[in-house]
């Protein structure tokens, strides 16, 4: 059993590039989950509120409850024990049972130091690792460990090593086991040894079937051992060159044949790839490495598609082509890998016996487009929820798929009301209006405007000045004051004597023109 | 997240029109199949059909973004792709309102100095393009695009300058109702549309948006060409 104390917020402390003795603790709805030790010694506990902790310790990381993050770091170290022993079962992010290679190893202490070294090497340096007989036995061997060290329960000696622990190692088990743990306290028990001495009955009647099994388990009677995981597939895919190739057409060309063998190899586990991540190795060292996903799923051509866009964004004097990418590509690449990041099952992308057809035209005429201007120069446009024109919609680039959309079906008060305009500008151009003296028409703090807006002019060659017909509003809106918004703004729809209607902004610096109802 | 991007669904063909004789409707549409594509009918808004019939294979030159839209929104609505180049200021709202389908709309907001090249790449896959072109356009380049259009079976409907085109719709007069000295909001715009094809009479129609619906039929065009 190898257990890596606090592993939530190492793996938050490794994902934000902090070093590891920062004082840190993971909060779930603004009560701390896990602190780690630097936390604990200022005094940190779980179940303190955010402020609470703090108020104890004010240079506290707060990380958010992630455990996925926690899993996916938690991956190298079980692929590290797994190369050492296979049959590894990961119990939860932190804590992994496999059965101690004590005969290979000559005694159980040295495969304890040996699977140390091997952590320590990947840089896990807060590890403890137990050895007994059952699951719960070597829990609590690791948990008596040092830092670093290792605690090995002889066999057949459970129940005398369980004996001797106090009643809270059961807290552990979550807000069950905290319960029982303060039931066993007023009960007058205060070790496991005072526990497994009742009789099995009785503690079945007055715990239930948790007492049960933790009256077992004190006893060293438990028989649940784990099941151990079968090493996921190896699913990715790379070429070397040999020598090296420094034309992006020719790395194209020939990754190809390896796009095909990494698709079809998903394709025998029934699945397709919808994320993947592509890198090329320069001189042995990743130099470009991007995630791409797709709306749909990955075909040959599209990956191929996306190599050479990445690495083309990096190749100096590309002029129009993508921007996206800053791992430029300045050094003979002399490997490219795919990473599956996002696979799904084959059945759910099943494609129609008949049509489709005229769409794969389209994506095929859209990727020569791409070709030519570059890969975000092609939009598809999405909606989303916002308060202005420009934020109601989203202009996603085409074959990505859209992330981080606000909802559209909340009501987002302080919205302007009537037909969305047709022309919404991405970046507003200035504007002018003017009342009747030739003074800039403003708000107030209130809300109020200051004088009738006679004539306006916008900005950019849209239109000169012009009389105004008929104007509404204001719409004051106060977005993002909490982090530096633009104060205090208010949004007039104004119809010039042309019959054409425009929305302006008058923000605290100005007027702006945000969108056209041309 | 299949639901998001949806793949769109063709719709079924138009039912036949049961008020008229079924052999003659069906005579049309062979008709209509055996056509070269070029002439074929796009489809468009109920409120246009009558004003501005889309042909396959022609161009239409309009004067603003709404009249550009709504061309386009008819053919997207009908199950077509559409695409819009150099239209940086593209009102994705606006037009989801219209009727344009997005998960089938192509944006090229800035072509640059590509945007021949772009359209006519578009014109090859989408069935309705919208085309601001950024400079001005000279015959030669508009023939490149002529020619295409004819072998593909697209629109092009060009916001701005173009050296011929089938028709051109612009709008001669138009006003809002609903803002009064503040009050109020934005309500429906009343807009008086021209079609000017080649040496015909021009021919009037009164709008409204949105939705673009044809509202009276205007006969004005018939006394101003009559004189």
């Amino acid at each position: 059993m190898v257990w890596c104390p606090d592993w939530a917020v190492v793996a938050g402390l490794a994902e934000a590039e902090k070093p590891p003795r920062t004082p840190a603790a993971v909060l779930s709805a603004n009560i701390v989950e896990v602190c780690n030790g630097p936390a604990r010694s200022e005094g940190v506990r779980r179940g303190h509120r955010r402020r609470d902790a703090q108020a104890r310790c004010p240079e506290l990381e707060l990380l958010a409850a992630n455990p996925d993050r926690d899993a996916r770091a938690f991956e190298p170290v079980l692929a590290t024990v797994e190369d050492l022993r296979p049959g590894v079962a990961a119990l939860r992010p932190g804590l992994l049972a496999v059965r101690a290679p004590g005969s290979w190893f000559g005694t159980e202490a040295n495969a304890a130091a040996t699977v140390c070294q091997a952590l320590v090497e990947i840089g896990v340096w807060d590890l403890r690792i137990g050895v007994a007989d059952d699951l719960f036995t070597a829990e609590q061997a690791a948990r008596t460990a040092d830092v670093q060290g290792w605690e090995v329960v002889p066999v057949g000696g459970s129940g005398a090593f369980l004996r001797t622990l106090p009643v809270h190692v059961l807290e552990g088990d979550g807000a069950q086991g905290r319960e029982v743990v303060s039931l066993l306290q007023r009960l007058g028990l205060t070790t496991l040894g005072d526990l497994a001495a009742l009789p099995g009955e009785a503690v079945e009647h007055r715990l239930g079937r948790y007492g049960a099994s933790v009256w077992r388990r004190a006893r060293g009677e438990d028989p649940a051992l784990f099941a151990a995981r079968t090493p996921p597939p190896e699913l990715e895919a790379e070429v070397a060159f040999e020598p090296p190739l420094d034309s992006v057409e020719a790395i194209t060309f020939s990754v190809r044949t390896t796009a095909e063998r990494f698709l079809s190899q998903l394709a025998r586990h029934q699945l397709v790839v919808t994320g993947v991540r592509i890198e090329a190795e320069s001189d042995g060292a990743v130099c470009s490495r991007r995630t791409w996903l797709h709306p749909r799923h990955f075909g040959p051509r599209d990956l191929v598609d996306r190599v050479h866009w990445q690495l083309q964004s990096g190749v100096a004097g590309s002029g129009v082509r993508s921007r996206k990418d800053s791992g430029a590509v300045r050094a003979p690449i002399d490997r490219v890998r795919f990473v599956p990041e996002v696979v799904e099952p084959a059945a759910a992308h099943g494609e129609a016996l008949w049509g489709g057809a005229a769409d794969d035209l389209v994506e095929r005429g859209v990727a020569r487009v791409q070709g030519m201007v570059g890969f975000d120069a092609v939009r598809r446009p999405v909606l989303q929820g916002g308060r202005h024109p420009a934020a109601r919609q989203a202009l996603v680039p085409w074959g990505e798929r859209a992330v981080d959309l606000r909802p559209v079906d909340r009501p987002w008060p302080g919205r302007v009301p009537g037909p969305a305009p047709v022309r919404v500008f991405a970046a507003p151009p200035l504007a002018e209006v003017v009342d009747e003296g030739g003074r800039s028409v403003a708000v107030t703090e209130r809300g109020v405007v200051t004088s009738e807006p006679c004539r306006f002019r916008l900005g950019a060659g849209v239109l000169p000045w012009q009389p105004v017909s008929a104007w509404a509003g204001p719409w004051p809106v106060d977005e993002s004051w909490w982090s530096g918004g633009a104060g205090l703004s208010a949004r007039f729809q104004v119809v010039g004597a042309d019959g054409r209607a425009w929305l302006l902004l008058r923000a605290p610096d100005g007027w702006t023109l945000e969108a056209g109802y041309d | 997240m299949f639901e998001d991007d949806g793949v769109p669904v063709r719709p079924a063909p138009t039912p036949l029109d049961p008020a008229r004789s079924v052999v003659d409707q069906l005579r049309e549409r062979v008709a209509a199949m055996e056509r070269k594509p070029a002439r074929a009918e796009v489809a468009t808004l109920p409120g246009l059909a009558e004003l501005v019939p889309l042909h396959a294979g022609a161009t239409y030159g309009v004067d603003s973004a709404g009249l550009a839209l709504a061309l386009a929104a008819g053919a997207s609505q009908a199950g077509e792709w559409v695409g819009f180049a150099g239209c940086p200021d593209f009102g994705a709202e606006a037009a989801s309102e219209l009727g344009v389908e997005l998960s089938r709309t192509v944006l090229v907001p800035d072509p640059g100095e590509h945007w021949l090249e772009v359209t006519a790449a578009l014109v090859d896959v989408l069935r309705v393009v919208v085309l601001r072109p950024p400079a001005t356009v000279d015959a030669r380049a508009a023939g490149i695009l002529d020619s295409r259009l004819r072998t593909r079976a697209a629109v092009l409907v060009v916001w701005g300058d173009w050296p011929r085109v089938e028709a051109r719709v612009s709008i001669e007069e138009s006003r809002w109702t609903g803002p009064v000295a503040g009050g109020g909001r934005l309500h429906e715009r009343h807009a008086r549309v021209v079609v000017r094809r080649g040496a015909r009479p021009p021919q009037r129609a009164e709008l409204t948006w949105p939705g673009v619906r044809v509202v009276t039929p205007v006969l004005a065009d018939l006394r101003e060409a009559s004189g």
